[in-house]
């Protein structure tokens, strides 16, 4: 019943925190979608950042992006865990298995009118597509935009 | 009251088309325009809507890049009659950049 979410979470460490800590903090993320039985796409490190703004006395700090497949309550607790840490300035949970899904739907969407579109029009498949064909094409859409414009 | 009345519908329609004959006749409006985004100039109105043309589904808070260009100096978001986003995107493009302000990525407000 309970699909898998996907979360995107980004945390912001505080520029005092040494490397070691930084990768403390994965770890415990880690351990924490273990205990939910979740599991951890992917991390990226956007490294050390200068903030827009000062988040107390800071004006840069480490970025690290997770993306974690897991159940809600596994973000509630990360959550927690993160408002407590002192070493992080900020954190953002975003789900974001929904929106590649509906994404993922409209690229469909659009394929297939387009395959519609070219159907219609007695257009070989774009991969057989000859080179020509393809350019005399774009120049025509040019031509139109232009004209509304 | 009624000058001032007169001096606010030019400034809305000297938008576009009536450009011309507004510059003629109000020299202490002009100042205000100014003030007021300073769209004057050159700057042709975008009709379309970017995110629509480029197919782009899912605006991310993490694209600085993109989201930069929706927010002018001041910092604030650019309204939709400016940006030629259409509705749908600019609802998505709102919680992104709000999301972007949290993460400090995009200033909340510049001086």
């Amino acid at each position: 019943m309970s699909a898998a979410r996907q979360y995107e979470l980004v945390y912001i460490v505080s520029p005092v925190a040494t490397d070691q800590e930084v990768a403390d903090l994965h770890t415990q993320i880690e351990t924490i979608a273990g205990k939910f039985a979740g599991t951890l796409e992917k991390t990226e490190s956007w490294g050390r950042r200068k903030l827009a703004y000062e988040i107390g006395p800071h004006r840069e700090g480490t970025y690290v992006l997770e993306t974690l497949n897991g159940p809600a309550e596994m973000m509630k607790e990360m959550d927690r865990r993160l408002k407590v840490s002192d070493k992080i300035l900020r954190h953002l949970v975003v789900r974001v298995d929904e929106e590649t899904r509906i994404a993922d739907r409209k690229k469909a969407e659009r394929q297939a009118a387009a395959a519609a579109r070219r159907a219609a029009r007695g257009e070989p498949e774009p991969v057989e597509a000859p080179a020509e064909a393809v350019v005399a094409d774009a120049a025509g859409d040019d031509a139109m935009s232009e004209g509304e414009v | 009251m009624a000058e001032h009345n007169h001096s606010s519908s030019t400034e809305g329609g000297g938008g576009s088309s009536f450009g011309r004959s507004g510059e003629r006749s109000g020299g202490a409006g002009r100042g205000r325009r100014d003030d007021k985004g300073g769209r004057r100039g050159g700057f042709r109105r975008r009709r379309v809507c970017k995110f629509c043309v480029e197919k782009i589904d899912v605006i991310s808070y993490k694209d600085v890049r993109l989201l930069t260009a929706y927010i002018p100096e001041r910092g604030k978001i650019q309204p939709r009659r400016l940006s030629g986003t259409c509705a749908a995107h600019q609802r998505k493009l709102q919680t992104a950049i709000k999301r972007a302000r949290q993460l400090a990525l995009i200033p909340y407000l510049t001086d």
